[in-house]
C-alpha cells in the first residue's frame, strides 16, 4: 500500500536505510520496479539527499527509515528541511501498535520527537487510513510553505491488508493555504513602488520554492521597474548574477552595496524572504526609513521580526504576476532623475569593491579557488551544494548563479554535513549534470560516510574541499569575540583526503599552489566517479564583508580594515 | 525606535480536529516559541464532527499576540482561531472547587461570604466545606483571597471557557 501511494504521487526515487521495523515495506520495495531506492550510510544523509533532490527538482523528496535510531538520526535533516522550507516526506517504521509505549527494542516516540521539527506528522494505527494519510502527507509537504512531513507506520500496520481508496486529488479539509494575494494590498504595494525614490527588491527562497515561473516573473519585474535587487542566501539564482540590477547577496556576509542599499532605501519589496537575523543585523537599526512590502505565503512570517507596512499573504508567483499586471496598467512611473541618483549612489558603494582580495603566487586564496571553479564550470549544467562555514559564504559570494534550483545550502539550521548527501540527491535527480559539493575539511567529515553511497549508486559527485585545517568560521568568531583564543577550532589529525577518496573507491586530487589549480579542477570535472578534491588554501583567510553581531546592517567590517571593532556585550550573546 | 509595547492579555479560542497529539502541538508551539499560557481549557465540543475547542488565555505585546494567532493557524489540524478579546464582548467563565477548613466564627463567615458570591456548598463535614463557584476569573480570585483568612486549604480550577456574544457562530467567524 505504501508503494502504491508513492507510485500514485509520482515518486521515482527514495532515500533510505532498512531496519527491523520497516522490513515489510522494504520487502514490498524488493518485489517491484517502479520505485527505486538509494541506500545511504546514515539516516541524516537520507534526509539531506532528499532535500537536495527536492531543491534541485521542485518535487517532494522521499525518505524511508526504520524506528528508534533510524528516526532520531533523521531529526537533524528534518529540522533542516523545516527551517529552509523544503518539501520532504519521511516514512518511519514503528514497533507494532501493541508494543508502543512499552520501551520495546528500537522504539522511540517518533511523532513526539518530530512534532516540533516537522510541518506535520502522523502515526497511522489503522491500515485503512494509510492510503489517505500518505497522499495527504504529500499534499501538506508541498502546498503552502513547503516543509517536512513524517508518517510513522507501526510494523503490524505494514503487514496488514486494507482498502486503498484515495481520491485522485487530495485536498486537506482544513489545511488550504492562501495562494492569491489580496488585490488591495498588491495595489497599495504598486502605489508605493511607483512613488519610490530609492527602492530595492529583496528576494528569498520563497521565489525558488514557488517554481521556475516565479523566478521568470521576478526577472520581468526587475527589468520592468529598473529597481536594484538583492537576495538572501536561499534565494540565489532566482535573479541571475549576471543581471545588471544585481547587487549580490545581502546579510551578515553579503555585499557592501546590498546592505547599504537595504539600509538607505525608501521602499523595500521583500518577496519570499523572512527578515532573518542574518539579514537584519541589529533589529532596531534595520532600514529605518523605508516603507516595507512583504510577500509571503506564511502569515506567521509577517511582522515576526520586523514590522512591515504592506503585508501580502500569497504565493510569490501569483503575487508577482498581479504586481506586474497592475504596474503595466499604471501611467505613473518612478521619477527618472531620482532613480538615476539612486543608481549613482549604488555605483559609488559598488566602487568600494567589498569582495576584493589579493591572490599571491605561493598559496591559494579560498576566494580564488571558488572563482576558478566557477570559471571552469559555468558553461556546464552545474549544481552546487555546500556544507556550512566560511567556504559556504565564499561560495555564495564568488560562485555566480544564473538559474534557480542550482544552489543548495543549509541556510536556516546551518547544518555541517549537509553538502555531500545533498549533492548525492541532486546528482540522482540529474544524472548527467555536474554536481559539486563545495566543502570545508571540518564539515565534510560530519557525513563523510556518504562517499560510500555515491560509489555504490554510481553518482559521480565532486567534493571540492577548501582545506585550511581550521573550523574557519568558528575561528573567525573567536578572533572577533573571544580575544583570539582559538578554543578547539583547529583540525588536528586530519585524514589524507586523497587516500581517503581512494579507500572509498573514488578519485582523490590535491592542489596546493595557484598555478596547479586550473588543471586539477579540470581533472576533477573529467573524472568519471566521485572525487574528493583537497584544495589547500590559505589558513588564515577570513570571510568579509561581515556585519558583526549586534551591529547595524550598514556597519560592516570590510576585509581591508584589519583592526577589529569592539563588539558590545549585547552583540556577544548573539550567534 | 518604537516605544516598548505594552503586554496585553488575550483570550484565544481555537477549533481543532480532535485527534491524538493535537493538544501537544498547541502546547508545544507555546513552549517552543516562548509564549505564555495563563489558562488553558480543552474538551471535545462537537462529537459528530470530532471537533474540540481549546481556549487559551495568553499575554504578550500586540506583535506577539499576532504571531501566536498566525502560528496557530499554520498548524494543520487547526480549523479556526478567534481572538475573543479583539472581537469585543465575549463571555468568559471559570469554575472552581474550594475547600475550607474551620470552626466557629470563621466557619460561619465563610458560609456567609460564599452566599454573597453565589458559591454553592457541594460537600460539608463538621469541620469543612467544599464550595463550588463559577464566574469570571477576577471574581474567583477575589473569593479565593477572602477564603485565605478563613481556612482555605485546597483549590481546583478549570481554567477559562469563553464564547463570543450575539449571533456570531462558528468560533466568531461564521
Amino acid at each position: 500500500m505504501v508503494i502504491q501511494a508513492l507510485v500514485d504521487q509520482g515518486v521515482v526515487d527514495v532515500f533510505g536505510y532498512p531496519g527491523g521495523a520497516v522490513l515489510p515495506i522494504y520487502d514490498a520495495l524488493f518485489q517491484q520496479d517502479k520505485v527505486e531506492h538509494v541506500l545511504v550510510r546514515h539516516e541524516q544523509g537520507a534526509v539531506h539527499a532528499a532535500e537536495g533532490y527536492a531543491r534541485s527538482t521542485g518535487k517532494v523528496g522521499v525518505v524511508l527509515v526504520t524506528s528508534g535510531p533510524g528516526a532520531t538520526n533523521a531529526v537533524t535533516g528534518l529540522t533542516d528541511a523545516l527551517m529552509d522550507s523544503i518539501p520532504v516526506v519521511c516514512i518511519t517504521g514503528q514497533v507494532a501498535t501493541h508494543l508502543i509505549g512499552n520501551d520495546a527494542f528500537q522504539e522511540c516516540d517518533t511523532v513526539g520527537i518530530t512534532r516540533p521539527c516537522t510541518k506535520h506528522n502522523y502515526l497511522v494505527k489503522d491500515v485503512n487510513d494509510l492510503g489517505r494519510v500518505l497522499n495527504e502527507a504529500f499534499y501538506v509537504a508541498s502546498n503552502g510553505r513547503p516543509g517536512p512531513v513524517v508518517v510513522d507506520i507501526p510494523k503490524d500496520v505494514q503487514f496488514a491488508t486494507g482498502t486503498y481508496d484515495v481520491a485522485k486529488t487530495v485536498r486537506h479539509k482544513t489545511y488550504q493555504p492562501r495562494i492569491k494575494g489580496d488585490q488591495h494590498a498588491i495595489r497599495a504595494a504598486v502605489d508605493a513602488m511607483t512613488s519610490a525614490r530609492k527602492p530595492i527588491i529583496y528576494s528569498g527562497g520563497g521565489v525558488i520554492n514557488s517554481g521556475p515561473s516565479a523566478s521568470r516573473l521576478l526577472r520581468n519585474l526587475v527589468e520592468m521597474t529598473g529597481f536594484p535587487i538583492t537576495s538572501t542566501l536561499m534565494g540565489l539564482g532566482a535573479y541571475p548574477a549576471a543581471g545588471k540590477h544585481w547587487l549580490g547577496m545581502l546579510g551578515m556576509h553579503g555585499t557592501y552595496e546590498a546592505n547599504m542599499a537595504m539600509h538607505d532605501c525608501d521602499v523595500m519589496i521583500c518577496i519570499g524572504a523572512r527578515f532573518d537575523d542574518r539579514i537584519t543585523g541589529r533589529i532596531d537599526a534595520f532600514s529605518p526609513n523605508s516603507t516595507k512590502i512583504h510577500v509571503d505565503i506564511d502569515a506567521s512570517s509577517i511582522n515576526k521580526n520586523v514590522h512591515v507596512d504592506i503585508p501580502i499573504i500569497g504565493d510569490c508567483g501569483h503575487v508577482l504576476e498581479d504586481m506586474i499586471r497592475i504596474w503595466k496598467a499604471r501611467s505613473v512611473q518612478p521619477d527618472k532623475a531620482d532613480m538615476k541618483a539612486w543608481w549613482d549612489q549604488i555605483d559609488e558603494w559598488r566602487g568600494r569593491d567589498c569582495l576584493k582580495f589579493e591572490q599571491p603566487d605561493d598559496y591559494i586564496m579560498p576566494q580564488y579557488a571558488i572563482q576558478r571553479l566557477y570559471e571552469l564550470t559555468k558553461d556546464r549544467e552545474t549544481y552546487i551544494t555546500t556544507e556550512v562555514g566560511q567556504h559556504q559564504m565564499w561560495a555564495a559570494q564568488f560562485y555566480r548563479f544564473e538559474e534557480p534550483n542550482r544552489w543548495m545550502t543549509s541556510g536556516g539550521l546551518g547544518t555541517m554535513g549537509y553538502g555531500l548527501p545533498a549533492a548525492i540527491g541532486a546528482q540522482r535527480a540529474h544524472p548527467d549534470a555536474l554536481v559539486i559539493d563545495i566543502a570545508g575539511e571540518a564539515s565534510i567529515l560530519m557525513n563523510m560516510q556518504e562517499m560510500s553511497t555515491a560509489i555504490q549508486h554510481k553518482l559521480p559527485v565532486k567534493v571540492f574541499i577548501l582545506n585550511n585545517e581550521y573550523m574557519g568560521m568558528v575561528r573567525q568568531w573567536q578572533q572577533l569575540l573571544h580575544g583570539n583564543r582559538l578554543s578547539h577550532s583547529y583540525m588536528d589529525s586530519l585524514p589524507d583526503f586523497v587516500k581517503l577518496a581512494e579507500a572509498y573507491g573514488g578519485v582523490g586530487i590535491r592542489a596546493e599552489k595557484p598555478d596547479e589549480l586550473d588543471d586539477a579542477i579540470k581533472e576533477m570535472i573529467a573524472a568519471n566517479g566521485p572525487v574528493l578534491f583537497d584544495c589547500r588554501v590559505h589558513k588564515l583567510a577570513n570571510c568579509y564583508p561581515m556585519i558583526p553581531s549586534g551591529q547595524a546592517h550598514n556597519n560592516m567590517l570590510l576585509g581591508d580594515e584589519p583592526e577589529l571593532q569592539e563588539v558590545s556585550d549585547a552583540g556577544k550573546v548573539l550567534v | 525606535m518604537t516605544p516598548p509595547a505594552t503586554i496585553e492579555s488575550h483570550t484565544i479560542s481555537i477549533i481543532v480536529d480532535n485527534e491524538p497529539g493535537v493538544l501537544a502541538r498547541v502546547i508545544g508551539l507555546f513552549s517552543g516559541r516562548g509564549y505564555n499560557i495563563d489558562s488553558l481549557t480543552v474538551t471535545e465540543t462537537e462529537q459528530e464532527s470530532h471537533l474540540s475547542r481549546i481556549t487559551i488565555v495568553t499575554a504578550g505585546t500586540p506583535m506577539v499576540i499576532e504571531q501566536i494567532k498566525a502560528q496557530l493557524e499554520r498548524l494543520v489540524p487547526v480549523h479556526t482561531v478567534a481572538d475573543l478579546t479583539v472581537q469585543g464582548a465575549s463571555l468568559e467563565r471559570e469554575l472552581a472547587l474550594i475547600k475550607v477548613i474551620g470552626k466557629g466564627e470563621k466557619r460561619v463567615e465563610a458560609l456567609r461570604l460564599a452566599d454573597a458570591f453565589r458559591a454553592r456548598v457541594v460537600d460539608a463535614s463538621t469541620g469543612s466545606f467544599v464550595f463550588e463557584i463559577t464566574g469570571r476569573t477576577k471574581k474567583i480570585d477575589q473569593f479565593i483571597s477572602l477564603m485565605q483568612e478563613l481556612g482555605l486549604v485546597e483549590v481546583a480550577r478549570t481554567g477559562v471557557a469563553a464564547i463570543s456574544r450575539g449571533e456570531n457562530g462558528g468560533n466568531g467567524t461564521g
